[in-house]
């Protein structure tokens, strides 16, 4: 189908971006790859009148280190992330989400910003940057803001961006060394979206785990943190029986949907089985 | 509420007034007259409008026209120089790798830009590579030959690398 | 049959130059002036009165031409849409026009159609009309479809039951008595939505002045498009020219003549203007029609060693809110579901029920992987309570080759084939033993590999003129033309209407074996109901079982008369004059020969011709074959089961089919290898999910699960090869073989993966949560 009409801008900065967003009020929205935004438009679930075209703003796709920070522009691409060596370096974790999202060409257009922003719980990045503690920096009519992503994600397509407000970048604390991640993502079919999917982020010390962290994906209306597995694994072994231990311990407090991909019973068991299986992938690495 | 939208698609320039809500899958079939580009659905699953746009494969249907303001386009049209076929079409053929040919223009570009950035895959690569088109025809046990024997034939010191084996 | 050089060779296909270039034109591809573009306005409710439609909004939004309703149109109707008897010549059905009159009874039903002079208008007005639904109670459910009290779709109907009939022969209550063993068993046959990648797309063209329609469809059976299209509209036959461009897939989705062939025509009719209606995919999923949604129930009797004595099978099938035009078509099941097998009787009944749902007709395989299900989950549930192995099982009940011909219970009888060859050599393939061993050493580490088999028969070439007639209205013979030209290369015309089949490539090397004309110099046409005699299209796997023998044998009429102008240049006997390669010459002589292209000129020069002889080389042939044609074969499917999250990984997948003489090899591989992923689809992947509302739960490509090259294996084929005595080059059908066979071969499998489980059935789809929750419903103890 073809999506309803609108009236389009391509600012050329960002405060040029926010100037037109507040003009045009709530009419507006911000167009980034549109890989989310432009599938609802087609199907007229989104009827906006005015689309302000970020993607021309120039230097917003980087990827780079700086004071003990991984800064991502917003308009990093998925690709871009995929094949980071920075990132395959440093934020594996990242890296290899990126590659589990949709398709190449998919990969090739949405944009981290994209992603965040759009808050779709069953998206792969949010509970990747909320494992990592992320940092959003923020535009908008009153200046720059910083929202941590445990405050970002609110609820199902809800961020805590006002309307008038960008992603300008995304700020994650680079992981002391013996800290790696990784991401395990379930789908009946490989484009798919996760059923579940499984973020983890774990800093091994000797034979310990001095720090770990776990994102869910699709475990409830947002991404969320498995707390009972970080509890029950921070500053304890990393042996077999820790492990699986803690993992049971997945799917705390979480509030899995029901749909088509599977019931809440279902999620919460694959939510136990995949953060197992990510501790164990990454301890083995030690 | 029009749009002057300016891309060269296979080496040629076009220039047009759109809406912006023109996809441009509909410019390239409608405007530039290339109806090489195939729709297939409506929520960006089937890859049968897989086009390249300044190096990257895109579906051509999830972008408007507006954002392609400026860029290279190639199209299916445009991978044969001439008379000879490229690498890609040539193997699709010589393998069986299509049949009813819908989902063809858009996987051959899926599988180009699979092969510029990795000119040996392996078999779960190749595979991997595809899972933003759909074919209901072949199975992809053909496609998945096709783009093996184009690899050999594309890759530098061709013989050399022996890829995987189908089956 | 002429010694071949062709037949049996995988030369490329001819279609391919331009189909790899972007090049082909497909129905949106057509060059287009003054096009109007309709979008046609759908019902949202599955179930309701229309009590209003009111279009004036529409009709004042920009570019807009015309709206038409149902009521407005419905004296422009000359028939409903056709439908045929399909083996139940009994069933109820109510009349089904191309746009809802007062009711809708499925979403996705036409109501309105807008005209305007682009897409984008039509789709902005299309949301302006506004259709005032008093909704009914819906149906969706096919057991409670007829429950006494259920919504009645249809008040001419009376119920919704269309039809309860019996095909049974044999003493079944004696099998029973017989019976050491007794097993009963629900076997589901889940909805499923065909998903051409190509959705369906129509351009009408009705010129006024001229009086002549020419309607453009993305079809398998522009011939029968060409037949309805002339009734409905109350347009002579031979005003009327279909054609079928460029087709994107079709898998049985488009197999029947569709209201938007008659709408566009109509509005074109109207306007004066040709009128193109472009299918979106959400369309796609609710407008054409779905397959199988069935549901079986079965009886078996067997002995304690295996033997199968009797099935009592009972068909459920959903025909969807009408009947569709070959919507029985699926009963075929009932008719061929004693497989490969003997037994002693057979009990079948056969339920067609309306529900608020897309109709239903034919889906790749239609009726038979519905059958080969049946009998093949049969052999492994008879293996399984019996304790025999699947491959024992299976041998024990083999109909023989020293059988064959056989006839079935019902009266049908088989071609040929020794059912054990390929049976053994798909066990070879695997190495049956050693997989067994490799089985029981996993399980031990808590693995699950399973071994699924499934040694299909079915029937296809449709087919014989008098049953064939008795089922669709009208003989399906083969069609050919064959003609030289004065040049000496040549024309075929087939009525069959490939969509992806090659036929352009493997007819034409049937044409040049018999012509000995070189295939680049022989063009195959079809799809235009201009260029030749009626066709009957394709479907059925039966294209090249009729037509491609048709071309044989109209071939061979051209060569015997190319011989008798030969033997009249040469001034030799008829008798004495032989035509080989191309060539005609005296026997013994042949440096003395006269070339086909020579011969070609001479047709066309009175004088050179024998006295009294016509000009011209050509020749028409309606094929009408001794029988139908059933090929065979065995597929094995060796899965693993990940216990945790309950996915199936297919490790292997091996099949020996035959198929009897392959044409091209090639193309026969490649049609097995599209079918075999469609009938995993249907394990694994898909189904069409309706909520008890009545609506569509997955309407587009992101719900409903098309398998994508990273969720299938490649795939290990072998052939044997046992001609069918029924035509002339021994040819049967494959275009459906691997969806029939496919899909209980890997539900065999992962049944057999979860027989420590207790496990013995799973529904299709095998979806992760079902397997998961299968093996964990005893808290995961293992029997
Ligand atoms: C076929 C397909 C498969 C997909 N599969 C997956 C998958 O498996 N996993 C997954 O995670 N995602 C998947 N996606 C979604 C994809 O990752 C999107 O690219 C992403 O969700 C949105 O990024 P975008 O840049 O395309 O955003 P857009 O579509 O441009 O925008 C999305 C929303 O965010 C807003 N927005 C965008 N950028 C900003 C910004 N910088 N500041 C403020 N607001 C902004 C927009 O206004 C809009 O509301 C899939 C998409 C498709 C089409
Ligand atoms: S048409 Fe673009 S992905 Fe299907
Ligand atoms: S060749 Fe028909 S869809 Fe791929």
């Amino acid at each position: 189908m073809i999506p309803a009409a609108f009236d389009y801008v391509v600012p050329r900065t960002l405060p040029e971006a926010v100037a037109e967003l507040v003009k045009r009020g709530q009419e507006a929205k911000v167009l980034a790859g549109g890989h989310s935004l432009i599938p609802l438009m087609k199907l007229r679930l989104s009827t906006p009148s005015f689309l302000v075209d970020i993607g021309r703003i120039s230097n917003l796709n980087y990827i780079r280190e700086e004071d003990g920070h991984v800064a991502i522009g917003a308009l990093a691409t998925h690709h871009d992330i995929e094949f980071s060596d920075l990132l395959k370096k440093k934020l594996p974790l990242l890296s290899g989400a990126a590659a589990q999202i949709g398709d190449p060409q998919v990969r090739n257009r949405g944009t981290i910003g994209g992603a965040a922003s759009h808050a779709d719980p069953f998206g792969d990045f949010p509970a990747c940057l909320l494992a990592l503690d992320a940092e959003l920096k923020v535009v908008g009519p009153k200046g720059e803001r910083n929202i941590a992503a445990r405050d970002f994600f609110v609820d199902t397509f809800t961020s805590a961006l006002e309307p008038d407000e960008i992603v300008r970048e995304i700020r994650i604390a680079t992981p002391p060394t013996g800290s790696t991640g990784t991401y395990l993502k379930f789908s009946r079919r490989s484009q798919d979206w996760a059923i579940v999917a499984v973020a983890a982020q774990v800093t091994v010390s000797g034979h310990n785990v001095a720090n770990v962290a776990i994102g869910l994906t699709g475990m409830g209306s947002r991404p969320l943190r498995a707390s009972g597995v970080e509890q029950a694994l921070r500053g304890k072994g990393a042996h077999d029986e820790d492990i699986r231990a803690a993992a049971e311990r997945a799917a705390e407090g979480t509030d899995p949907p029901q749909d088509l991909n599977g019931s809440p019973d279902y999620r919460r068991h694959l939510a136990q089985v995949l953060t197992r299986r990510a501790l164990e992938q990454i301890t083995a690495h030690h | 509420m029009r749009r002057r939208v300016a891309v060269t698609i296979n080496g040629t320039s076009y220039e047009h007034e759109v809406e912006p809500r023109t996809l441009l899958v509909y410019y390239i079939r409608e405007q530039a007259g290339l109806t090489g580009t195939h729709i297939g659905c409506d929520t960006s699953n089937c890859g049968a409008c897989t086009v390249e746009i300044d190096g990257h494969t895109v579906k051509s249907c999830t972008m408007f026209a507006v954002q392609a303001d400026g860029a290279q386009i190639t199209t299916i049209e445009g991978l044969a120089k001439g008379s000879t076929l490229h690498p890609l079409q040539q193997a699709f053929w010589d393998e069986h790798g299509l049949q009813c040919g819908f989902c063809t223009p858009g996987m051959i570009m899926a599988a180009k830009q699979l092969l510029d950035r990795n000119p040996s895959p392996s078999e779960r690569e190749i595979r991997l590579g595809l899972e933003g088109n759909l074919c209901r025809c072949t199975g992809y046990h053909n496609i998945v030959k096709a783009i093996q024997a184009a690899a050999k034939v594309m890759a530098p010191g061709a013989e050399a690398k022996a890829p995987a084996s189908v089956s | 049959m002429a010694i071949s050089q062709m037949v049996g060779a995988s030369i490329k296909r001819r279609e391919d130059p331009r189909l790899v270039t972007g090049t082909g034109s497909y129905v949106d591809d057509l060059p287009q002036t003054a096009i109007v573009h309709m979008v046609v306005v759908r019902s949202t409710d599955p179930h309701a009165r229309i009590t209003g439609i009111d279009t004036t909004r529409a009709k004042e939004a920009d570019g807009v031409i015309a709206v038409f309703t149902g009521k407005e149109l419905l004296s422009e109707f000359g028939a409903p849409l056709p439908v045929t008897d399909c083996f139940v010549p009994t069933k109820k059905y109510p009349k089904h026009y191309p746009l809802a009159i007062d009711k809708v009874r499925y979403v996705g039903e036409p109501v309105a159609i807008v005209l305007a002079s682009s897409l984008s208008a039509a789709q902005d007005a299309a949301e302006r009309v506004e259709v005032r639904y008093e909704s009914l109670p819906p149906v969706v459910d096919i057991e409670k479809a007829i429950e006494k009290g259920a919504p009645v779709l249809h008040d001419e109907v009376g119920s919704n039951l269309s039809y309860d009939v019996k095909f049974a022969a044999g003493d079944i209550e004696a099998a029973f008595r017989e019976a050491e063993v007794k097993i009963t068993q629900r076997l589901i046959q889940q909805r499923l939505i065909p998903i051409a990648v190509e959705p369906r797309g129509v351009v009408a063209d009705y010129r006024t002045w001229a009086r002549k329609l020419t309607i453009w469809s993305s079809t398998q059976i522009p011939h029968f498009v060409k037949v309805w299209a002339a009734v409905i509209l109350g347009i002579p036959e031979s005003d009327v020219r279909v054609v079928a461009p460029e087709v994107g897939g079709g898998f049985g989705s488009k197999i029947r003549v569709y209201p938007e062939e008659i709408l566009t025509a109509l509005a074109s009719r109207r306007l004066g203007r040709p009128v193109k209606w472009i299918e979106d995919r959400g369309e796609n999923t609710k407008a054409t029609h779905h397959g199988r949604s069935q549901i079986w129930d079965v009886e078996i009797a067997a002995k304690r060693d295996g033997t199968v004595l009797g099935i009592r099978p009972t068909q459920w099938l959903d025909l969807g809110a009408y009947c569709s035009q070959f919507g029985t078509f699926q009963v075929l099941g009932m008719l061929v579901a004693q497989g490969a097998y003997k037994m002693k009787a057979f009990d079948g009944r056969a339920v067609g029920v309306f529900t608020n749902r897309t109709p239903t007709d034919a889906y790749r395989g239609a009726g038979r992987p519905e059958a080969t299900y049946l009998i093949e989950r049969v052999m492994d549930l008879v293996a399984r309570e019996t304790g025999v192995d699947p491959v024992e099982v299976r041998r024990k009940n083999f109909v023989r080759v020293e059988d064959q011909p056989f006839t079935t219970l019902l009266g049908l009888t088989y071609d040929s084939g020794d059912y054990r060859i390929t049976l053994d050599r798909a066990l070879q393939m695997v190495d049956y033993q050693g997989l067994r061993r490799e089985q029981a050493e996993k399980r031990k580490q808590g693995k699950y590999l399973g071994i699924g088999l499934s040694t299909y028969i079915e029937i296809c070439g449709l087919g014989p003129a008098v049953p064939t007639q008795a089922a669709v209205g009208v003989s399906l013979w083969g069609m050919s033309v064959v003609n030289v030209h004065f040049t000496g290369k040549a024309t075929v015309i087939i009525g069959s209407s490939p969509h992806g089949q090659g036929h352009e490539t493997t007819y034409a090397q049937v044409a040049a074996d018999v012509l000995g004309i070189p295939v680049e110099d022989i063009d195959v046409q079809h799809g235009d109901t201009a260029i030749g005699p009626m066709g009957m299209d394709t479907y059925g796997s039966r294209s090249t079982a009729l037509d491609g023998n048709a071309v044989h044998i109209s071939a061979m009429k051209v060569q015997e008369k190319a011989r008798k102008i030969a033997a009249h240049l040469l001034e030799a006997a008829e008798g004495d004059v032989v035509y080989e390669g191309g060539k005609a010459y005296v026997k013994g002589t042949p440096s003395k020969a006269v070339t086909i292209q020579e011969i070609a000129v001479a047709a066309f020069q009175t004088s050179r011709l024998p006295k009294g002889m016509e000009g011209g080389l050509e020749a028409t042939t309606f094929f009408d074959p001794t029988n139908f044609v059933w090929p065979f074969g065995a597929h094995i499917a060796v899965v693993e089961i990940d216990a945790e999250t309950g996915a199936t990984r297919i490790l292997r997948y091996v099949a020996v089919d035959d198929c009897g003489t392959r044409i091209n090899p090639m193309v026969v591989d490649g049609q097995l290898h599209g079918g075999i992923a469609q009938g995993i689809g249907q394990a694994l992947f898909e189904e069409a999910v309706y909520d008890e509302a009545g609506q569509l739960r997955t309407g587009s490509l992101l719900d409903y699960l098309v398998p994508t090259a990273a969720d299938l294996p490649s795939f290990e084929l072998e052939a044997t090869i046992t001609p069918s005595p029924v035509n002339p080059l021994g040819t049967k059908g494959i275009g459906e073989a691997g969806t029939i066979a496919s899909s209980p071969a890997i539900i065999n499998a992962i049944v057999d993966a979860l027989a420590p489980f207790g496990v013995k059935d799973v529904s299709m789809p095998a979806t992760p949560e079902k397997v998961w929750q299968l093996m964990h419903r005893n808290g995961g103890t293992k029997r």
